[in-house]
């Protein structure tokens, strides 16, 4: 399926843009995860890197759809 | 109240909007722009910031959930900064009512840590030779 996903803070840089469309052979958010180690190796070098379900935290197990909104989050920094 | 701003935050407003009959104590945490980075050494000139904003406010309002049902709060409001900030400046205001005083200081301290933790904002660090997204890096 073909995902978008928006980007935020170094994530933006990492991928060059702030809604990155993404062609993804899984399904989970863990399948998410590994589409995206592979395509983006700068991505395994942050401190943390949480994925955003329909703006929620979402868990590795998480199943994807198409019309999702999906967000990365890289390690928070306000305050 | 939450507000996610890219105006100056107001903070008499915050601190209004906190106020209620009922409490005998209103606590106010004011995160302000400091000008150095310690571990870095380097001087910081300005911080920008960076929202998921809808995300933010649902997330700050799971936090004030959870510490309006633990200490019992009367009144509260949250203000962040999306602004480009210079040193001094005001990047967020937390003001937190209850009927006593002990409660709003740990709520209001409860509140700014998980905001740091969970909130999906993002800081940009400015300095003079350069720039950095706050603890993006080990």
């Amino acid at each position: 399926m073909q995902l978008t996903i928006k980007t935020f803070g170094i994530t933006s840089e990492i991928m060059s843009g702030k809604n990155v469309t993404m062609e993804l052979a899984g399904t989970t958010v863990a399948d998410l995860r590994k589409a995206l180690s592979a395509k983006y190796p700068s991505l395994d070098k942050l401190n943390s890197l949480f994925i955003a379900v329909n703006r929620a935290y979402a868990e590795d197990a998480t199943t994807l759809k198409e019309t999702d909104e999906i967000a990365l989050i890289p390690p928070v920094s306000g305050g | 109240m939450i507000k996610l701003t890219d105006k100056p935050i107001d903070v008499s407003k915050v601190i209004e909007a906190a106020k209620h009959p009922t409490a005998g104590g209103l606590n106010v945490f004011i995160g302000t722009v400091r000008d150095f980075h310690k571990q870095k050494n380097k001087r910081v000139v300005r911080l920008e910031f960076e929202a998921y904003e809808p995300m933010a406010i649902t997330e700050i309002q799971k936090i004030a959930a959870v510490a309006i049902d633990r200490w019992d709060i009367k009144a509260w409001a949250i203000s962040h900064s999306l602004a480009k900030l210079n040193v001094g400046e005001v990047a967020v205001v937390i003001a937190v009512s209850t009927a006593h005083r002990k409660a709003s200081f740990e709520a209001c301290q409860f509140i700014i840590d998980q905001l740091k933790e969970k909130v999906p904002i993002w800081k940009k660090e400015i300095f003079e030779d350069g720039e950095e997204w706050v603890s993006a890096h080990p």
